[in-house]
Formats: C-alpha cells, sequence, structure tokens
C-alpha cells in the first residue's frame, strides 16, 4: 500500500498549486500507470528485491560459466579469439586417450579420496565425542591440516615424496628395510597413490569436524534411553547415531566431493599431471592445455566435461538433503 | 516385579562426593517418591539404580540380586527421562517397540505388545507419527508406553513431568498415579515438586544435600517431620517458624521472641524450661485470635476457599492461612495464636523434632 498513499499525497499537492489557476473540475485521482502497478504488485515486489543479488550473481558466475562454455565451442588460441567450430573440440579430446584417462583417474580419485575421508572423519569425529584427555588441544591439532595453505602443504609432500630427500626413503634405508630410494612421484602407480593420500590427509579435518559439530547436537539422554532399552555400543551407532546423522553427512559428503572432484592445487604443485599424465585431473589437464598450451577453446572444453559430473553429485546430494519425514512437523 | 534395596550408598564425582550414604527400601509394587531441592543427589540416586552411574561404595539389589555390576539393561527396568528422550527419527510405534527390536522379538509379538501399551495410554491413533509432530503430553505418555512395553520389574521416573504446563501435569500425575495402581510395578519417581510427592507416592524419601533426610508416607511426613528441613519443605505454604526461648511460667510455657514477643503454648517438650527452640507451625494452624502474637498484615491474598495472608509479627515474616472471609487490609493489626495441637518443635541448635508432653 506504501506506494499508493505516496503518490495519492503527491497528486493532492498537485493539485492544491493547480487550484491556483483558473478552476477546473475536479477528477476521480488517475489510476496508477502500469509501471507503478508493477513497482508495487505483492508478487512482483519479491523480484524486485532479489534482482540486486541476481545481478550480482549473473555478473560474477553466470558470465564466467556462460563464457567458458562458449570457448569450449571455438577453436581460441591465447592471442586469437577464435570462430565458432560447434562440437569440435568435443570429438577432439573424446578422441584424446590423456583426457579420456583424466575422467577415469578424476572419478577414481574422488571416489577413492571421499571414501577414505569419511571413515577417517567419522572415526575422528566419534572419537572426539568421547571423554578424552586432552581433547581442545586434540581437536585444535586435527585442524592443521585444513589451516595450512593447500599449495604450502603440497610443496611439503612433494619433499616427502622426493625422489632424492624423500623423508621416508631415508628412514627406510636407515631402518635397512630398503637399499634404494623409492621414486614415489616417478611411478604412475605410486604416484596416483601419492596425490590421494595428500588430498586425504587435506580433506579429513572438514569431514572430521562438521561431523563432530553434528554429533554434539544428539542428545546424550537418547543414548542413554538407547542403553536402557538393551543396546550395544554398535546399535547406539547404527539405529541412533547413523540415522541422526544422515542429514550432516550428505551436506559434508556433497561438499568433500565437490572439492575433490575440482582438485588442482595439489596435484598441479606435486606432479603436474605427471608422471606420463598418470595424475592429471580435468582441472589440472584443462588448465594445461588452456594456458600452458594456449589452447583456449580445448581448454575450456575439458572443463565444461566437468560440469555434467558436478551436476549429478548435486543432484545425488540435493535428493539425499531433502528433509527427511521425521525432521518435519511443528518445532520442539 | 521386584524389590529395591539402596545399602549405604555413596557416590563421588573425582573428589566430590555427591551422595554420602543412603538407605533405603523399596517394597515390591511401592510407588516411592524421591524428592528434594535441586542439588541433593535425588537424581543421581535414580542414575545410579539404572546403571547409568556407577556407585562409589555401597549396594544397590534389584528383586534381592546385587546388581552394582550389571550394565542397564541387564537389570530389567525402564525409564522415563525429564526430556521424554524419545528417538526423533523413530515413528512412535518404533519408538515404542525399539526394546523389543533390540531382543529381536518378532514383529508380529513386537506389534502387539506396542498395541497392547498404547490402548492403555490411548496412543493408538499416534503410532505412525513422529516425535516431533506430538505435543508435550503426547510425548510424556509415548515415553511412557516405551517403559511400559518393557514390562520391567521397576520404573524410573526422572521428573518427568517437569516440562508440562500445569494443568496437564495435574491431568498426568493421575494417570501415571492410576497406570502404577493398574500395573502395579515398583516405582522410583524423582522429582523436586513436593505437591507431585505428596499426592502420587505411598513412601516418600526426602533427600537434601546428599542424605536421607526422612523416609515415610506423605501424611506421616506431613505430621510428623523429623526436621526442620523436611518441616519446610514439605507443604504449600511452607510452614512458619519462629526461633526463641522457651519459659514456662505458671504452668504454662510461652515462647519468647527475639523482641521479648511472646507466643502462649499450651505444650511444650519435657525439660525445654530455658532451652532456645524454634517452633513450626504451619498456615493453616496459625489462627486469628482474641490474644496471642501481635502482627502486622502485609499482602493479602484471597484465593476463593481460602485467603493467604503475609504478615510481620516479633521479627519474623510469616505466612497464615484462613479460611474466613477475614479481609484485614495491609497495615492492620491481628492477634495470632498457634492451634495447639498442631505445633512442632525443633532443637535450635540440629534443628530436630522434639516432641511435645
Amino acid at each position: 500500500m506504501g506506494p499508493f498513499l505516496i503518490s495519492s499525497s503527491f497528486a493532492g499537492l498537485h493539485m492544491i498549486v493547480l487550484d491556483q489557476h483558473p478552476p477546473k473540475p475536479l477528477r476521480p485521482m488517475a489510476a496508477p500507470g502500469a509501471v507503478a502497478r508493477l513497482v508495487a504488485h505483492r508478487d512482483w515486489l519479491g523480484f524486485w528485491f532479489m534482482l540486486p543479488a541476481g545481478l550480482i550473481l549473473v555478473a560474477l558466475l553466470v558470465y564466467p560459466l556462460g563464457l567458458g562454455v562458449w570457448l569450449s565451442f571455438t577453436n581460441a588460441t591465447i592471442g586469437n579469439a577464435g570462430r565458432f567450430i560447434g562440437l569440435g573440440n568435443y570429438t577432439w579430446i573424446f578422441g584424446d586417450e590423456t583426457f579420456l584417462h583424466s575422467i577415469v583417474f578424476t572419478l577414481a580419485y574422488t571416489l577413492i579420496a571421499s571414501s577414505i575421508k569419511f571413515a577417517v572423519g567419522l572415526y575422528l569425529a566419534l572419537l572426539l565425542n568421547k571423554r578424552l584427555p586432552f581433547k581442545a588441544l586434540i581437536r585444535s591439532i586435527i585442524l592443521i591440516p585444513f589451516v595450512v595453505p593447500t599449495v604450502l602443504s603440497a610443496i611439503a609432500f612433494w619433499w616427502i615424496f622426493d625422489a632424492q630427500f624423500s623423508i621416508i626413503s631415508w628412514s627406510l634405508t636407515r631402518l635397512g628395510l630398503i637399499h634404494h630410494n623409492i621414486d614415489f612421484l616417478g611411478n604412475p602407480l605410486l604416484a596416483r597413490a601419492c596425490v590421494i593420500f595428500a588430498n586425504i590427509w587435506r580433506g579429513v579435518p572438514f569431514v572430521a569436524i562438521t561431523l563432530l559439530a553434528g554429533l554434539q547436537t544428539v542428545s546424550p539422554s537418547l543414548y542413554e534411553a538407547a542403553t536402557i532399552d538393551g543396546a550395544t555400543s554398535w546399535q547406539n551407532f547404527r539405529f541412533i547415531t547413523y540415522p541422526l546423522l544422515t542429514p550432516i553427512i550428505a551436506v559434508v559428503m556433497t561438499f568433500s566431493v565437490l572439492f575433490t572432484f575440482t582438485d588442482f592445487q595439489l596435484i598441479w604443485v606435486m606432479t603436474r599431471g605427471g608422471p606420463v599424465n598418470a595424475t592429471h585431473l580435468m582441472a589440472t589437464l584443462s588448465f594445461q592445455r588452456a594456458i600452458v598450451g594456449g589452447s583456449l577453446g580445448e581448454g575450456a572444453a575439458i572443463s565444461s566435461s566437468m560440469i555434467p559430473f558436478l551436476l549429478a553429485a548435486i543432484l545425488i546430494s540435493w535428493f539425499g538433503l531433502q528433509r527427511r519425514k521425521w525432521q518435519q512437523g511443528s518445532g520442539a | 516385579m521386584a524389590s529395591v534395596d539402596v545399602i549405604g550408598v555413596r557416590k563421588a564425582f573425582g573428589h566430590v562426593e555427591v551422595v554420602h550414604g543412603v538407605d533405603v527400601t523399596i517394597r515390591d509394587g511401592e510407588f516411592v517418591i524421591l524428592v528434594g531441592p535441586s542439588g541433593c543427589g535425588k537424581t543421581t540416586l535414580l542414575r545410579m539404580i539404572a546403571g547409568l552411574e556407577n556407585v562409589t561404595s555401597g549396594e544397590i539389589r534389584i528383586g534381592g540380586q546385587i546388581v552394582n555390576d550389571l550394565p542397564p539393561k541387564m537389570r530389567d527396568i525402564a525409564m522415563v527421562f525429564q526430556n521424554y528422550a524419545l528417538y526423533p527419527h523413530l515413528t512412535v510405534g518404533q519408538n515404542m517397540g525399539f526394546s523389543l527390536k533390540l531382543k529381536k522379538a518378532s514383529p508380529a509379538e513386537i506389534n502387539s505388545r506396542v498395541a497392547e501399551a498404547a490402548e492403555i495410554l490411548g496412543l493408538q491413533s499416534l503410532l505412525d507419527r513422529y516425535p516431533r509432530q506430538l505435543s508435550g503430553g503426547q510425548r510424556q505418555r509415548v515415553a511412557m508406553g516405551r517403559a511400559i512395553v518393557r514390562d520391567p520389574q521397576v520404573f524410573l521416573f526422572d521428573e518427568p513431568l517437569s516440562n508440562l504446563d500445569a494443568k496437564l501435569r495435574v491431568a498426568m500425575r493421575a494417570e501415571i498415579k492410576e497406570l502404577h495402581r493398574r500395573l502395579a510395578t515398583t516405582t522410583v519417581y524423582v522429582t523436586h515438586d513436593q505437591i507431585e510427592a505428596m499426592t502420587m507416592a505411598d513412601k516418600i524419601v526426602v533427600m537434601h544435600g546428599g542424605i536421607v533426610e526422612q523416609i515415610g508416607a506423605p501424611l506421616e511426613l506431613y505430621d510428623r517431620p523429623a526436621n526442620q528441613f523436611v518441616a519446610g519443605f514439605i507443604g504449600s505454604p511452607a510452614m512458619n517458624f519462629l526461633s526463641g526461648t522457651l519459659n514456662v511460667k505458671g504452668g504454662t510455657p510461652h515462647l519468647t521472641l527475639a523482641d521479648g514477643a511472646e507466643v502462649p503454648l499450651h505444650k511444650a517438650p519435657a525439660g525445654s524450661d530455658g532451652r532456645p527452640m524454634v517452633l513450626g507451625v504451619r498456615p493453616e494452624n496459625l489462627l486469628v485470635a482474641q490474644e496471642g502474637l501481635a502482627a502486622e498484615v502485609g499482602v493479602v491474598e484471597p484465593m476463593g476457599s481460602e485467603t493467604q495472608i503475609a504478615v510481620k509479627a516479633g521479627g519474623h515474616a510469616l505466612i497464615c492461612l484462613i479460611r474466613d472471609r477475614l479481609m484485614p487490609k495491609p497495615g492492620d493489626m491481628l492477634r495470632l495464636a498457634p492451634e495447639p495441637a498442631h505445633v512442632h518443635f525443633f532443637e535450635a541448635e540440629t534443628g530436630r523434632r522434639i516432641d511435645a508432653v
């Protein structure tokens, strides 16, 4: 109603001013124009309020994304705007063994790292939720991998897995267990295991701390009630903890999977996708083709190929995140 | 069904002892209420009976068997928690049948026993709902249903009514009492509300500061409190206390208050002449009389059936409960005299009851 009142009082003011001129027949107030109606209409009001945020989103999200997708349909290179070539880039990369291999490795990397992160994170969270001496201290120690900048920890891992100076090789040699240094990042299989290990090391704290927060929302009296009902500690976990934790697990694992799938820094610092492209993720391969190699169109096509996978992950979690029946209804 | 014996039980958390040697005997089928102010150790004692807390020393027996080292599920007890502790992700029926499911009972048996308990509590139409969709009173009933389904030897209630509104509390009080009458299962019930204790219990255990102050039937505690604490705790509004010195002048005893005012008495404990003493009089036994203690009227609260008057007399704040439609105004002077048959004497030093002769 606000705008109506304002416009009518303005109209009134006008009339008073007009009244000093030769009298005019008094007309009923004109209905507000189409624009005014649109501005004031209830159903549109929400839209107007959302508009600024929407514009920022379009500028910062949709534009780069759109540009990326557009580039993937051109033969642009650095210094050359290129022209539209349809699905040319896609037909090329889907015939490229390195790219196909990077898809497989990205999926494996995500699947293995996320599952282990979940298992270890859940275990740590359950441990930290118990009465432990120095709990606060242990909790902060666990957060360290998460706090250290990724590049820094990647450099540390690079050093740990170095062919010549690896502390692991050094220790094992001293113990007399091996006679030659292990070439961690030179052997394709070992290199893959090493980058997955580094990713797990970095990702566990996030999972552990978030799940711990979820665990702490479970009322201790539920466990007491279940204990009296005859539940063993495994049954306590199976029938009380796990079902009550599922909403948080869904959120944490969605983020974990998205972060892992799009990982770039760790790989780029530790192996640059090597040896012989064995550790290329889709993100690192895209960067290499587009920026290092200069083929912007091809790199963009590789990046854009990640979109369906990410959408699938989001959709799965969206269904997982749907409020369960027991969460509905009026408040506590 | 079983008896419960608590023998010399102590409980310490680290170096802090919170229960200092408690003895309680609960007969088979009895409804016993542990009552006391918060921090008195009543909930800790209940949790020790349940097996949720270890016993530091002493013995707890259920049905004659020592259960100190038995885990909760082996004690054959069921507990109703203050916050109900319903499993939020299970329906009412699943909540009630949870213990049977853990015991690997057949679905048919679970269904029939849940249905039976639901019928007792009038929960039949709610079995498919989730706890969030229930009102406080319904949740309370589901929590009891979960206990009933287990058909335990002992029911334990931990302040089950304190989250309900006053009206519902009165209704549930009657319901729990009726339930006990029907099932006749031994029940231990913890509350800080002495009215709950008075109205529901066969036997009340009054606890204070980790010890048992008195054990007895509700009216026994009301009529013959063992000490000043029980006297002040049981009964609402609380008993009035007047401290002074007992004097026997010309055969009739008087209590002389600090400011010299005298309360005439009909009888006094033997050999009490000249001794400091605390006189206890319940508000309903403090009568407006022709002669007696001069008192200045403060707040007057008419409640319809009776009127509560707060007065100041001899340096004491007293409460007086009268049934006459006497409506004094603040500032009026009244004379008050205790009803001779309903006067309690307590030792000034120890607070222990002394019987008058």
